[in-house]
């Protein structure tokens, strides 16, 4: 059998420590962005998300600077801006993109900063490339447990949440109404995801993150009915696409003589792919018949932030009329 | 600092500094932040690229920005908007990965398309630069009523036959434009800085388009130039003044609201937005 797979995993794949240590954390991490990634597609919060990537970038940079471990960086500038988003307005829609721009553009700034110190007061000259797109293959073993608790903490804030998050995920009033207190929960949520996006940034950088963070969940939502169905979906996406893109780059330096591609690109490119192919079956689907009721995963979609142009039906309509 | 070899740095970037302050008053009044976020990060791919060819920066940037904006207005038939544009920008930054990590300037060259070089710019890039800007605002005034119209009230503009989709791209069109033109000054991080900040503050002080637009514009204007002889006299990064000073700029303009909102007229004022300006549609 090893002599049959060779030309797919190269020699050494399953032996070498840095490969070990990458499908660990690449395991891990593709979980927990996938558990939390899920809520974020819901809520509508992708650029939240993103922002809180970009904002780790910041994070990382600072802790280079000071010569501490990046993904302690990630996580306090992470949290703290998440916690200065709910401060200025993450609950209504409209400040919301706005606030969430100024603290992304602020703290770029700030990372602007941090990188250029970087850069000239230190040995650490791919200090830019190396926090913004990150090396699955690069971390230490001793990173595993850390990975795995904070990883635990996340999952575990959105397992205590679930019920009230998937009720003010869909309608924020409808939650209140229930005596949801929804400003807790979504502060509590913001907490999981800057701890989820940590993670995702250590794995594949900073700026890169927010893929393994929305791909699979929203390729997730598109095929799966419902909410449980699409968190191990996403979960399972996640991980495939990780260890996938893994591969590939392994297998890259072969290919290419030497160089290999970077294993940030192949995981981005594979979810994006996974991503692509999630239409598909819907597409089929919605052309055999018109959505009927239990069809939930668009209609998850839609109940959380009805728009127009997400409405399932025919693709004919939805251009512009 | 203001010696002849930095005299275009001071030019391009007045220039970058007016598009934006217009443009980005569009993109705050239409909500489009993220897009304006994506757009750059996706010309950051196309700058890579081309160094990996040996092609003009500024053609790469164009092609990629182009490519994103088209991309974002396809998925977001389909799919989410803000899914769409999220995931966009992890494949083009992707691909900038990809592009840069094949050439052998790898990391500085990451560093200046990411975060700018201002004082960098060359005299040739002034003439581009004025061709691009001039055509983004000439796009802008074109397009300045319906444009307006289809961010304050969709609906409405659907019903007078200006196509929300159509609207849309032309839209993403003109920032992809502004990008190309604003990536190698600023980089593609920071351009996002000019086109939130500045207009976002001036949102809240202005009660007309007109005058939201201009004072847009100047506040742009000014943070650039603050940015410009900040860093020249501190030799710091000129990326990292423009994101503080936006950041500022914002944080002013956000105050006298705030003020009013917990005082006693706060029940006798309309739901809060960005000032008096029409606030975007929810999407």
């Amino acid at each position: 059998m090893g002599a049959s797979l060779a030309p797919v995993f190269e020699p050494g794949f399953f032996t070498s420590p840095p490969v070990l240590v990458a499908v660990t954390v690449g395991g891990v991490v593709a979980v927990v962005s996938a558990v939390v990634g899920t809520f974020t597609v819901l809520r509508g919060q992708s650029f939240a998300g993103h922002a809180l990537a970009d904002v780790g970038s910041a994070g990382g940079s600072a802790a280079l600077l000071a010569g501490v471990p990046t993904l302690s960086g990630f996580v306090v500038f992470n949290v703290l801006a998440a916690a200065v988003m709910e401060l200025i307005g993450l609950r209504r829609p409209r400040g919301r993109d706005l606030a969430t721009g100024v603290v992304l553009g602020a703290s770029l700034g700030l990372a602007a900063l941090f990188l250029y110190e970087d850069t000239v007061s230190s040995n650490t000259t791919g200090a830019t490339v190396n926090v913004l797109f990150g090396s699955v293959f690069t971390l230490s073993p001793g990173l595993v447990p850390v990975v795995v608790a904070l990883g635990a903490v996340s999952v575990a804030l959105v397992v205590l949440l679930y019920r009230p998050l998937v009720l003010s995920s869909v309608s924020d009033e409808l939650a209140a109404a229930r005596g949801v207190r929804v400003r807790l929960v979504g502060a509590g949520y913001l907490l999981a995801l800057a701890l989820a996006v940590s993670l995702s940034a250590v794995t594949i950088g900073a700026i890169l993150s927010t893929a393994l963070l929305v791909g699979p969940a929203a390729s997730a939502l598109r095929v799966a009915s419902r909410l449980a169905t699409a968190l191990v979906v996403a979960a399972a996406t996640g991980v495939g696409a990780t260890w996938l893109g893994i591969l590939v780059a392994y297998d890259s330096v072969d290919w290419t003589g030497g160089s290999g591609w970077p294993v940030s690109f192949c995981i981005v490119a594979t979810v994006f792919l996974v991503y692509a192919a999630s239409g598909l079956p819907g597409r089929v689907r919605r052309a055999r018949r018109p959505a009927g009721p239990r069809t939930v995963g668009p209609v998850v979609g839609s109940l959380a932030r009805p728009e127009p142009d997400v409405e399932p039906g025919p693709p004919e309509t939805t251009g512009e009329g | 600092m203001f010696a002849g070899y930095l005299a275009a740095g001071w030019e391009v970037a007045s220039i970058v500094a007016v598009v934006a302050g217009v443009v980005g008053f569009f993109t705050v009044v239409r909500g489009a932040a993220f897009a304006a976020h994506v757009l750059p990060n996706g010309a950051f791919a196309g700058a890579a690229g081309a160094v990996l060819v040996g092609a003009s920066t500024l053609l790469g940037l164009g092609a990629f920005a182009v490519a994103g904006a088209v991309a974002i207005a396809v998925l977001r038939r389909r799919a989410r908007s803000d899914v769409a544009s999220a995931l966009t920008v992890v494949l083009m930054l992707g691909l900038g990965d990809l592009f840069l990590s094949s050439t052998s300037q790898y990391a500085s060259e990451t560093f200046s398309l990411l975060f700018g070089e201002v004082l960098g710019v060359s005299t040739g890039e002034v003439l581009p630069t004025a061709a691009i800007g001039a055509a983004c605002v000439l796009a802008v005034a074109l397009l300045y009523r319906p444009l307006l119209l289809s961010s304050v009230a969709p609906d409405v503009a659907e019903a007078r036959g200006i196509g929300a989709a159509r609207m849309e791209l032309a839209f993403l069109l003109v920032v992809a434009l502004v990008t190309t033109m604003a990536v190698p000054v600023v980089g593609s991080l920071l351009v996002f800085s000019l086109l939130i900040g500045p207009p976002a503050a001036a949102c809240s002080f202005a009660v007309r388009p007109p005058a939201a637009i201009a004072l847009s514009c100047a506040i742009a204007l000014v943070t650039v130039w603050a940015s410009i002889a900040c860093s020249y006299a501190t030799n710091l990064p000129v990326g990292f003044f423009v994101g503080a000073l936006g950041a500022t700029a914002y944080a002013l303009g956000r105050a006298p609201g705030a003020w009013h909102r917990r005082g006693p007229h706060a029940a006798a004022r309309p739901a809060a937005g960005t000032g008096r300006v029409p606030a975007p549609a929810a999407r």
